[in-house]
């Protein structure tokens, strides 16, 4: 049997006529990365606040290191951290005081608090500035120390809701290192995202949410081999659009996808390079000069528009990531 | 047996350091937003001032004894309750920071946050009641019985304070807005102070509020404070004052426990 560290068994949880949660049962593996994807109002925070003891659900039931949350809560908290979707750090206190209390909280052996804090201190790259007030601290430093919070105490499980959320680029990076390390240190970590590169950077495994429900479930490759193999990206102008779109039906032996914002069709590259060869050959002969043309893998935005008809992006504007250049992912590991 | 008798202990114990936890932070909090901690005690002494010199001349005591030495253990009074609401603002603030999730999160004592907070603002409250006395002295006030009389209406004043800040406890984590929780504790608060026995005697306002007016809570306490304090007769004030110490604990104390498990940020 394999060692669960996270489980989700059919939890429901609604708030009036909202269903935010409609069912989700999941099951992460012991010193695993759990993704939980999806766009705004899709259920993310109310899973983590069902886990993490700060909502009974309706029905279902969940564990945290084999203890079930909902019979015995205040045995759960001992094997979990949680670092909300806002930085949930005292503005007033330093940093080190920050971690001080909860590191006290814990229960901690007095003696250790202040030694526990400084460890996590440096561990996050605050030591220089942890007796400064919370106040002085940028953005990424205050998630930086709301992430050092959750593991004063040491928690098997880390819940993380959006820890990236509104960090700039490098922030992100740094964030992304963090979180990798601990893993490799043995936690189990449930973190949800808005951001499919982030799924696809950090999570083993990755669950799709919309509408309170799990909609799909697999490894980034998985996920993404459900669309078939590569795509061939053609942006053409408005002129050469039916010209453009004859000649790309024609070699997919199906109508071309078109996306009115990017004026981009989309053909699936059936036979890879090949098919691109035939593309830039068959728009050559029709007197079509392409504004950009690109062979990739799909993306989790592929993924998403597959599984619920529209694009995460509708929902949520995604740093650094629009429709004309889409970096090839899926490679970092 | 043993090991419960120990696991007893060790709850008891770790009860204590997280309220004394929470405590701290609290009053951390008060002492550096300096800002606040200057005009909640600068708010008082204005009403302090304001009564006295302004409407002192004008307003008809049917008392005996002088308006500051009528007006400020009522006074007192009012500057705990007023500072009663700066709890449910500060817990709708942690609460919209994410931060009372963060403790809901952590294996501590149920009780210890609003233990903390209502315990900081018992705190504060006596550090302004210290300022509030100076200033009284100044412009003339004289306690008129023993010191330790007059130290028990302060402690009655202080401890009726804490009782309403478990109410407003209760009402900020229902708000779970600080405006709202602002404006929704100054409705509530109002009538009791100025409807009272606290700047006029009520047999000066008309019949139909004297009742209330003479047998609220506030009323009660704070002639109970003005008769410790003026050496006055007391009769059985100290226990009317009690009792109502004890009732609004006994309702608001659990009720906060029960609004606190079930809060969450919007
Ligand atoms: N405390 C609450 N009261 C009422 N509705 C809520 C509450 N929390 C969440 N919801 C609703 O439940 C749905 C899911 O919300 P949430 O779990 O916060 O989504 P996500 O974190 O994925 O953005 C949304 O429609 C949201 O409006
Ligand atoms: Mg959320």
């Amino acid at each position: 049997m394999e060692e669960a560290s996270i489980v989700a068994d059919s939890i429901v949880r609604s708030f009036g006529d909202v269903t935010a949660l409609d069912g989700v049962s999941l099951s992460v593996e012991t010193g695993t990365i759990y993704g939980l994807l999806g766009p705004n109002g899709a259920g993310k925070t109310t899973l983590i606040r069902v886990l993490t003891t700060l909502l009974k659900p309706d029905s279902g039931a969940g564990f945290v290191a084999g203890i079930d949350v909902v019979a015995q809560p205040n045995l759960a908290r001992r094997s979990l951290g949680l670092a909300g979707q806002t930085a949930a750090v005292d503005e007033f206190l330093t940093g080190r005081e920050n971690l001080e209390m909860v590191g006290n909280l814990y229960h901690l052996p007095s003696k250790e608090v202040k030694q526990r804090a400084s460890e996590v201190l440096e561990r996050i790259d605050l030591d220089d500035a942890g007796d400064r007030p919370v106040s002085t601290y940028s953005g990424g430093m205050r998630r930086r120390l709301d992430l050092a919070a959750s593991l004063v105490g040491r928690p098997e499980v880390l819940f993380l809701d959006e820890p990236t959320t509104g960090l700039d680029p490098r922030s992100r990076l740094e964030m992304w290192g963090l979180i990798n390390e601990l893993v490799e240190e043995g936690a189990t970590v449930m973190l949800t995202t808005q951001y499919l590169d982030e799924a696809d950077r950090l999570a083993d495994l990755i669950g799709v949410i919309d509408h309170g429900r799990l909609i799909s479930e697999g490894t980034a490759s998985d996920l993404k081999a459900k669309l078939g193999g590569d795509i061939i990206d053609v942006a053409v102008s408005a002129d050469d659009r039916d010209l453009a779109g004859a000649v790309l039906t024609g070699i997919a032996g199906k109508e071309a996808a078109w996306d009115d914002v990017s004026f981009t069709f989309t053909i699936p590259a059936t036979n890879g390079a090949a098919t691109l060869t035939e593309v830039v050959r068959g728009l050559d002969q029709a007197g079509v000069v392409p504004d950009d043309l690109a062979l990739h893998r799909p993306s989790l935005d592929d993924v998403f528009l597959s599984l619920t008809g529209r694009t995460a992006e509708d929902k949520v504007t995604e740093a650094g990531e629009s429709a004309s250049t889409k970096p090839q992912r899926g490679r970092s590991k | 047996m043993t090991t419960q008798t120990r696991s007893i202990s060790q709850d008891v114990t770790n009860q204590m350091r997280d309220t004394t936890v929470m405590i701290k932070r609290n009053l951390l909090r008060i002492i550096r937003l300096p800002q606040l901690l200057f005009f909640s005690s600068v708010q008082p002494i204005i009403f302090l001032l304001l009564f006295t010199f302004v409407f002192g001349g004008a307003i008809t005591r049917g008392t005996d004894i002088s308006y500051i030495d009528f007006l400020l253990p009522g006074v007192l009074v009012q500057t705990a309750v007023f500072g009663s609401t700066q709890t449910a603002i500060g817990l709708t603030e942690d609460l919209a920071a994410g931060v009372i999730d963060r403790f809901r999160s952590l294996p501590m004592a149920r009780s210890a946050v609003l233990a903390g907070r209502t315990t900081a603002d018992l705190v504060r409250n006596a550090a302004v009641t210290v300022i509030m006395l100076t200033v009284g002295t100044i412009i003339g006030y004289r306690i008129g019985g023993t010191v330790i009389e007059a130290a028990l209406g302060v402690v009655i004043a202080l401890l009726f304070g804490f009782s309403v800040s478990w109410a407003m406890a209760s009402l900020g984590l229902w708000v779970k807005n600080a405006e709202t929780a602002q404006t929704a504790s100054f409705v509530l608060i109002f009538p009791l102070v100025f409807a009272s026995s606290i700047f006029v005697p009520p047999a000066s306002m008309p019949s139909w509020l004297q009742g209330f007016a003479a047998n609220q809570p506030v009323s009660v306490v704070a002639s109970t404070v003005r008769a410790l304090m003026g050496g006055l007769p007391i009769g059985s004030r100290i226990l009317e004052s009690a009792m109502w110490i004890a009732a609004i604990l006994a309702v608001f104390f659990p009720l906060g426990v029960y609004l606190y498990r079930r809060a969450v940020s919007t």
